[in-house]
């Protein structure tokens, strides 16, 4: 095997397996930080593709944005003394019975089809490629997100405003 | 032309201010508790005056290159990149903007230095400052930025600073109200500013150089030519809405009606912006893309006509005002048209000219109204002004020289000015006799009208009341300094574009590589001399009217004022009504829509939905009988039993979000399996 | 073996079906939200994985952060939600919080 494949598949056992403490943990804060390492092994995932923007953008948005925001959300709502109580799963069986079948499904569909193959592969930076996209092709959608950005901060302040009226 | 000379000081004339407004805007409040107003006094006119040094190098630099090479620029960086929009962040400098900085940054200079005399008890010392420095930088900009974009940017930081500083004193609601209008009328002209902008670009996409640039646009312009939109040329349309623009911006018909209110600013603020500097950018604009203009003739004839009608009108309105600024706020709005004018004879050059010399003595009319006003403790009326000759000797003599200059006296600066603007009127290709008449006219309005307030401020006996009277003073040394540096460029600055009969124009000549050769009079040079002679005199019998009215008192005005009845007089008193028929049209209009909208609503529409209620009604009481009897029984039977199968299909309904989940989840896996084994 | 595109595929398709499981099972609010994420990270893969071996331009990618972006705008909506139903339940278990139905 080569040193790359190696590479290739530590990332993924890491991300997978911090994806599955996310999933199966009993305790929210190690859930919590367990996503640290699914997102981190994502961002890894996007450099092996050559995707260096969006990588840079997962660390900042997921590892430095919505991670804190979760941690903080269990913070606030947890007296740390009883974290193992909330974080109650119930219908596992069920579940996991579906969720199986789901995947090895979905495995089955990605082997068998028959993937539309690029002429070359490149690796070659693209942030200057995807802010003229942006501006382009993307100018509509990218000045929406604008405005769902701006409704989304709105709103999140209105929400978690201390006094809330009745 | 395609390798300019990179020049790096350059950045600096348009970033020092930048850079004293920010220190002033940040820091100001600080600075002025603790270190005291002269900390913020350096902060602000130190920079205005290093950019006017280093304008006057760029003078100079650009005075050492041959006449047809004489351009510098300074690029920064790249602004912009997409598609085939390039922008760059640069600053150039040719004969036309060296001549705008050099006014920005001098007279700019002058009036900070008043300033620290004339604001010095505001408590708000620094934000003024910070304000008057932005506005600095977003002129500079304006002046000296190299494509349309970022001249856009400075005439909308020009803009933005005119409204803060005309409301500065925002405690009176009657000034934020004139910021207001000043903003929202000068909004309608940035429309057509902004639509100018992207007729350009788009016409010269289409033919495959899109491009902003002054310089590309020069050298491309000619590929506009034939194509048409909705039947007009392009460079037509474009150069109408751009016009548009600059009728905002330096207060033209229709859009005049904000710069009178302006005079609610302080008045170094009406000397800068709304006399000096910001109102001609609409004249910098014209003469900057003058080879647009050239090649549309349609368009120069509006500009001419409206320049022209507005040079009249507010002419006629200056006539009849009370208000000492206000008579000077009609004056410049005057002026303005004769430089529009010029430029819409083709005559670029005579209108910079005029625009430069009104730079000098307007300013120094409105700083020593400034000074009346200081010495009289606010009062701006002129009735209750007079025989302030003696307490206030520097002000006299400056404001003397100013009105000689603005009336067009031989020798002063607007005597050369408006000469050549009324024999290019008369002489350039695009001219008629007729604008000659109308402008002569003017002039001796002007003469008249500025003799008027004169006479009105400085002679006879005061009128002002005895606690006033016992504070009169003469102004600070650092309000006088400008005015007497003014007053002295009031006169001298003409000297540099002398009519050719006199040794011909410096001036002319200096422009000659922007504006292209100066298409010589045709007329001979005893005509100059009779149409100078003429104008001259048609002023004189202004100034003697005056003299006659309001000097001798031999003549009463009111002999004039009760001609037609009245009528006129009350006309021009009143403004010709323009405000109020501008409330009644647009502000009016927009309610009377609402009211006829509400009339049809109310009558139309309520009678024809009450008319189908009622025939509703009528038929529904025939049905009824028929429902009650057969469609009930059936009703009532579908009724009951919908509830059954609803109350038995509420329990789905559990409000269980893992139960839809596992719905949805288990159809999605139905489709995935049918589709895996039964359909491929 | 050369890591291919249905390496990236299959990572993203166990990413998808982890989260899918925390967002069955789950009764805490917080921890559905982080499932949620789970899936847009394994949906994520696919459009950057595509990207790279499929179609051989970036557009893949622009989706892929505008995927980021509504999941940042999610994020903070949906902790804001779960803030003030915390506040008003004092819990949030979302079973406690199906009082709409009645």
């Amino acid at each position: 095997m080569e040193f790359a494949t190696v590479i290739f598949y530590l990332i993924a056992a890491v991300t997978i397996g911090s994806a599955a403490m996310v999933a199966f943990s009993r305790n929210i804060i190690y859930s919590a930080f367990s996503l640290l390492g699914t997102f981190a092994g994502v961002a890894a995932i996007y450099v092996f593709l050559g995707a260096d923007f969006v990588a840079a953008v997962q660390v900042l948005i997921y590892v430095g944005g919505i991670l804190v925001l979760i941690l903080f959300a269990v913070m606030l709502t947890h007296r740390i003394a009883d974290v193992q109580i909330t974080n109650r799963a119930v219908g596992r069986i069920p579940a996991l019975v579906v969720v199986g079948v789901f995947l090895s499904l979905l495995v089955q569909i990605i082997r068998e089809t028959p993937w539309q193959k690029a002429k070359e592969i490149v690796y070659a930076p693209t942030t200057s490629r995807i802010g003229d996209l942006f501006l382009e092709n993307y100018l509509l959608p990218f000045e929406l997100a604008s405005l769902v950005l701006l409704a989304a901060l709105i709103g999140a302040a209105v929400l978690s405003r201390k006094e809330l009226k009745e | 032309m395609d390798h300019p000379i990179q020049t790096d000081y350059l950045r600096w004339i348009v970033l020092l201010p930048l850079l004293g407004a920010a220190a002033n805007g940040l820091l100001g409040a600080t600075l002025q508790k603790k270190i005291g107003k002269w900390a913020i006094s350096l902060f602000a006119c130190a920079p205005v005056l290093i950019s006017f040094l280093l304008s006057l190098k760029a003078l100079l630099d650009l005075l050492a290159l041959k006449p047809e090479e004489r351009f510098l620029i300074d690029r920064l960086y790249p602004w912009l990149s997409l598609g085939s929009l390039h922008v760059d962040v640069a600053f150039w400098i040719d004969p036309l903007s060296t001549v705008m900085i050099l006014v920005v940054t001098g007279i700019g200079g002058l009036i900070h230095v008043y300033s620290t005399g004339y604001m010095h008890e505001d408590k708000s010392y620094w934000r003024y400052f910070a304000f008057l420095n932005l506005f600095t930088f977003a002129m500079l900009l304006l002046v000296t930025g190299d494509n349309l974009l970022l001249m856009f940017v400075g005439w909308e930081g020009v803009g933005l600073c005119s409204y803060a500083l005309i409301g500065f004193w925002y405690h009176d609601h009657v000034n934020t109200r004139a910021g207001n209008k000043a903003f929202i009328v000068n909004r309608v002209g940035d429309f057509g500013f902004v639509l100018g902008i992207f007729l350009i670009f788009w016409s010269l996409d289409q033919q495959g150089h899109g491009t902003v640039v002054f310089r590309e646009i020069e050298k491309f312009a000619s590929l506009m030519k034939g194509q048409e939109i909705w039947g007009v040329g392009v460079v037509t349309l474009a150069t109408l809405f751009l016009f548009i623009g600059a009728t905002g911006k330096s207060a033209q018909i229709p859009l005049h009606v904000w710069l009178p209110d302006a005079m609610q600013g302080p008045t170094p603020v009406s000397a800068l912006i709304h006399a000096a500097t910001m109102v001609t950018a609409g004249v910098y604009m014209v003469s900057r893309l003058h080879f647009l203009y050239s090649a549309a003739p349609e368009t120069l004839m509006v500009v001419a006509v409206v320049g022209m009608a507005t040079a009249l009108f507010s002419a006629t309105i200056a006539l009849a005002q009370n208000d000492i600024k206000r008579v000077l706020a009609y004056s410049t709005v005057s002026q303005l048209g004769y430089m529009f004018l010029a430029a819409g004879v083709a005559a670029y050059g005579a209108a910079i000219f005029h625009l430069m010399t009104h730079a000098f003595f307007k300013a120094c009319l409105f700083l020593g109204s400034g000074s009346v006003i200081h010495a009289m403790g606010g009062e701006q009326d002129m009735r209750k002004m007079g025989g302030l000759r003696h307490a206030m000797p520097y002000t006299f003599w400056t404001f003397a020289i100013a009105v000689l200059a603005i009336a067009g006296t031989p020798l002063t600066a607007g005597f050369f000015s408006k000469d050549e603007i009324l024999w290019q009127a008369f002489s350039s290709p695009h001219s008629s006799p007729l604008l000659w008449v109308l402008g002569v006219t003017g002039a001796g309005l002007t003469a008249f009208y500025m003799f008027r307030q004169f006479f009105l401020v400085f002679f006879g006996e005061c009128r002002a009341d005895s606690h006033t009277r016992a504070h009169l003073h003469e102004s600070p040394k650092a309000m006088v300094m400008p005015l007497v540096l003014l007053a002295i460029g009031s006169i001298a600055a003409g000297w540099i574009g002398l009519p050719s009969i006199f040794g011909g124009s410096r001036f002319a000549e200096w422009l000659e590589p922007v504006f292209g050769a100066h298409h010589e009079a045709h007329g001979p040079a005893a005509l100059e001399e009779i149409l100078m002679v003429v104008s001259v005199g048609v002023a004189a019998l202004g100034f003697y009217l005056a003299y006659l009215m309001y000097y001798k008192s031999r003549l009463a005005p009111e002999r004039f004022s009760s001609l037609a009845g009245g009528l006129l007089y009350r006309l021009f008193y009143n403004k010709y009504y323009i405000d109020e028929i501008y409330q009644f049209f647009f502000v009016g209009g927009t309610l009377l829509l609402a009211r006829i909208g509400a009339w049809i609503d109310r009558y139309i529409i309520d009678f024809i939905v009450d008319g189908s209620a009622k025939t509703t009604a009528f038929i529904s009481w025939f049905n009824g009988l028929f429902d009650n009897h057969v469609v009930d029984w059936l009703v009532n039977k579908i009724a009951d039993t919908t509830f059954e199968a609803g109350d038995k299909f509420r329990k789905v309904q559990t409000g269980n979000i893992n139960g839809y989940l596992y719905v949805i989840l288990g159809a999605v896996l139905l489709a995935m399996i049918v589709k895996l084994r039964y359909w491929s | 073996m050369v890591v291919g595109l249905t390496h990236y595929l299959v990572v993203g398709a166990i990413l998808f079906t982890l989260g899918l499981y925390s967002v069955l099972t789950r009764r805490n609010a917080i921890s559905i939200l982080m499932g949620v994420e789970l899936i847009l990270n394994g949906a994520n893969i696919n459009y950057v994985a595509f990207s790279h071996f499929s179609s051989g331009n970036v557009e893949g990618q622009i989706y892929a952060v505008f995927v980021i972006m509504l999941a940042a705008a999610e994020a903070a909506i949906g902790l804001a939600i779960v803030l003030a139903i915390f506040q008003i339940f004092h819990t949030i278990d979302v079973a406690a919080a199906e009082t709409l139905k009645e």
